[in-house]
């Protein structure tokens, strides 16, 4: 078989082309669609690969860490500082109280000790590929279940790190481990030295991001050549990783904690959109690996050994994730997404399995079993939150409302302001100084960093990308303001939102006439034009200095923007047959042209009798007669 | 069926409660109109001929507002100013509200008991209105006596609803009786 690159690439694609958009249809969820593919191209089924799909889980272990980081964007530092009690006591309790329980139960099934906790710390832990794939895809990231199960999932990458120390000191005696394989580069220094190298990566990791990647990424952003933003972008995740894997630590933390520190950057949406199709491959990667890895032969060998095993791993897990729930007053419905979530051993069981092995802690037999065990109860997990949402919710009838996930939905803005310049920061500015904060939106780096000091919200971004208007949360929002000067842009956009986003009130920024017939032919009902009311507030002026009464001057003004406005709706009626094939200037001048000859019959101020007695004489006088 | 217009003036509508209050009981009625004047016209630039066109489509004209130093908030007025136009709405050819029918409905500070004449305010409702009558009767149409709410600072909730509940069978009354002889069993509307 030929095993070339673009062999299996092409393999590996179609399979998940194949198979993610049915899994879609019969509404399984990405994952087990991948999972599926996986399996069918894997050894046992189709044979297109075959142990090589341990490498490429390997590798694609990379989307994890990338989906770490960008949860990690979303979680600004307030927010996680938050979200603490919640890390440590669901988080905790989770981790320590399900280690216990598979470590009694495998001494009751008369397991060695050593052997029964090594097997149980890697047992308890979960999948935060899966569980995170999953709930994103269900919107359920926000809600309580979600919450709690992120902070069940972040705890157990932190208990990482004292697990992989502990391993070693189970080692029987005699055995000696190949330092390389399990340890960082640094392991040869003492204790302390390792423990402040670690501190060392973090503490470097907050400064740098502050002080270091944003300024880099203000510089490469000034460069407006998007594929070095991907790539910094890339760089910023593989660096971090490095830098973690080299002092010990697990390169998904490190990641999360980049992204923590730079959730606070105006470059926030523009690396989510940047970064979001690599992590959607490499996690789908990753599943499809995960699918390629189960073991059919050892399955049909031990099928009942096997499946009761799985069962009763996910049956524990789920019922203890349960208690934990129902004690942290989660509500029947959260709490089954939260339980049956987190119920699976996760792919850092792989790891330690493995490693646990290298140590002689567990036999080689054991651990393929106990894999087969990991990689079924992970295919079994979007199988589950289907049966949940399919069969036992219609059941219990529990479903809290929708107001109370609203609770835990990020405060969206309800206003967007697309450009900063003059005009957009003098909109921007008086919304704020009446308490309303707009998410700003902005294509000159420059600006974003000065408007940022200035204590604006604003991100960086071209907002014609479909990717950034959806970050910025364009499907919340109410209004979608544009004080974007480039008519060409202008028009572009409001073709993209009128698509994508319905809903959204578009209130535009014409340059003039001719930009303003465009957009009425669009559609577009709030059309304003730049030079209007600034030009007709100093003609005002101007009657005002030549001796006319202030008040007076101030209604025709008045009367005169209306009728401007009134006669730029009747004109765009007939706009096009005259003038469909001729230059813009050309038009523009036949358009004035038409303007003034109407002008010149209209005697604005004849038609304004207010507190005007001559009309009243008149009257009298005519009645007289 | 008559048609109602109700033309509404409120600095401050948002903060207002004895108008929002008659607003929300009247607001969902059929046949009738309900103009608020400060959101349509907030820089004053009131559209006579819009003003009028709806005019002509009332049989009732109400001007709802409260009572600001014994008249009418400014806005009301400039509506007054620009809309009843000579030889339209008065005058030799101002025939086109002749026979409607108008009167005030209104919220004031002091209570009912206030505006009597032996009363703190020293006069009764309807001399205070007087501008409104006269220019109401320089129209030809027929005015009404007040529909009034009083002590608007402390009134409880309740006794508003019963208030502004009165105020909708008032103007049911008025869409679907062409005689307003029963017009007296209305204890709001009787001075």
């Amino acid at each position: 078989m030929e095993n070339g690159f673009l062999f299996q690439a092409m393999i590996y694609l179609s399979a998940a082309i194949v198979c993610v958009p049915i899994a879609k249809k019969l509404g399984m969820g990405s994952v087990l669609g991948y999972l599926l593919a996986g399996m069918l191209i894997g050894p046992f089924v189709l044979g297109f690969i075959g142990e090589e799909g341990e490498d490429i889980l390997h590798f694609a272990e990379f989307g994890v860490v990338m989906m770490l980081f960008l949860i990690g964007l979303e979680l600004e530092p307030a927010k996680l500082w938050s979200m603490r009690k919640m890390i440590s006591r669901v988080g905790l309790s989770q981790v320590l109280l399900t280690t216990f329980l598979f470590f009694v139960v495998l001494l009751a099934l008369g397991q060695d000790w050593r052997q029964a906790l090594a097997i149980s710390c890697s047992l308890a832990l979960s999948s935060t590929a899966i569980v995170l794939q999953s709930l994103g895809e269900k919107n359920q990231l926000n809600s309580t279940a979600g919450q709690n199960s992120f902070a069940v999932l972040l705890m157990q990458d932190i208990v990482v790190i004292p697990i992989l120390a502990l391993l070693p000191l189970l080692a029987a005696s005699g055995a000696m481990v190949s330092e390389e394989a399990l340890h960082s580069p640094i392991s040869q220094f003492s204790a302390l030295v390792q423990t402040l190298f670690v501190f060392g990566a973090v503490i470097f990791i907050i400064i740098a991001g502050k002080y270091l990647l944003v300024p880099l990424l203000r510089l490469i952003a000034k460069t407006r050549l998007r594929e070095l933003f991907v790539g910094s972008a890339l760089l910023i995740i593989v660096g971090i990783a490095f830098l973690m894997e080299f002092v010990g630590l697990s390169p998904a933390l490190g990641a999360f904690l980049g992204g923590v520190v730079l959730a606070n950057s105006e470059f926030k949406h523009e690396l989510e959109s940047d970064l979001e199709p690599f992590k959607g491959l490499l996690l789908g990667l990753f599943f499809i690996a995960v699918g390629a890895s189960i073991n059919f032969g050892l399955i049909r060998e031990n099928f009942l050994l096997l499946v009761a095993a799985t069962l009763s791993v996910l049956l524990l897990k789920s019922i203890l994730l349960f208690g934990i729930g129902k004690y942290n007053k989660m509500g029947t419905d959260q709490n089954l997404t939260f339980s049956l979530g987190l119920s699976q051993v996760g792919e850092f069981a792989f790891v330690t399995f493995s490693f646990a092995t290298q140590l002689s802690i567990i036999p080689p037999s054991t651990t393929e079993f106990l894999m087969a065990i990991t990689a079924l109860s992970m295919a079994c997990t979007p199988i589950l939150l289907l049966i949940r949402e399919k069969w036992i919710l219609p059941r219990i009838g529990t479903r809290e409302k929708a107001s109370r996930e609203q609770d835990y939905m990020h405060e969206k803005n309800k206003v967007i302001l697309a450009g900063f310049s003059h005009y957009g920061s003098t909109v921007g500015r008086f919304l704020r100084a009446n308490g309303i904060q707009a998410t700003i939106l902005d294509f000159d780096s420059d600006r974003v960093d000065l408007l940022r000091k200035m204590g604006f919200e604003v991100y960086y971004g071209d907002v014609t990308r479909l990717d950034l208007l959806e970050m910025a949360g364009a499907k919340d929002a109410s209004i979608f303001i544009s004080a974007i000067e480039d008519p060409e842009t202008n028009l572009r956009l409001v073709r993209l939102l009128k698509k994508h986003f319905p809903h959204l009130e578009l209130m535009m920024r014409a340059q003039n006439r001719a930009d303003a017939y465009e957009m009425i032919e669009l559609d577009v009902a709030h059309i304003y034009r730049q030079h209007l009311e600034s030009a007709v507030r100093m003609g005002r002026d101007v009657l005002i200095k030549l001796g006319f009464r202030a008040f007076t001057v101030h209604r025709l003004a008045q009367n005169f923007i209306n009728y401007d406005e009134d006669s730029l709706k009747e004109l765009v009626k007939v706009k096009d047959d005259k003038n469909a094939y001729i230059s813009t200037i050309r038009r523009t001048i036949s358009m004035q042209e038409d303007l003034l000859k109407s002008e010149l019959h209209r005697r604005f101020s004849l038609n304004d009798h207010a507190w005007d007695a001559s009309s009243i004489k008149e009257g009298l006088k005519e009645n007289k007669e | 069926m008559k048609n109602i217009l109700v033309i509404m003036a409120h600095p401050k509508f948002e903060h207002s409660r004895i108008m929002k209050g008659m607003v929300d009981e009247i607001q969902d009625m059929p046949n009738v109109t309900i103009r608020d004047l400060y959101e349509l016209y907030p820089d004053f630039n009131v559209q006579v001929q819009e003003e009028q066109e709806l005019l002509l489509l009332a049989d009732v004209l109400v001007w709802l507002h409260p009572v600001y130093w014994y008249s009418s908030p400014p806005l009301l007025k400039q509506w007054i100013d620009l809309v009843l136009e000579f030889n339209w709405a008065y005058g030799p050819r101002g025939t086109y509200l002749k026979g409607k029918t108008a009167f005030s409905a209104i919220s004031t500070g002091g209570n009912d008991a206030a505006y009597s004449a032996n009363g703190k305010r020293g006069h009764g409702l309807t001399q205070f209105l007087l501008p409104f009558k006269q220019t109401a009767t320089l129209c030809g149409m027929n005015y009404l006596p007040p529909f009034h709410i009083g002590g608007s600072h402390e009134l409880a909730a309740q006794k508003l609803k019963q208030e502004t509940g009165l105020f909708k069978s008032l103007l049911e009354f008025l869409t679907q009786n062409r005689d307003f002889s029963g017009l007296h069993q209305f204890p709001k509307l009787n001075q």
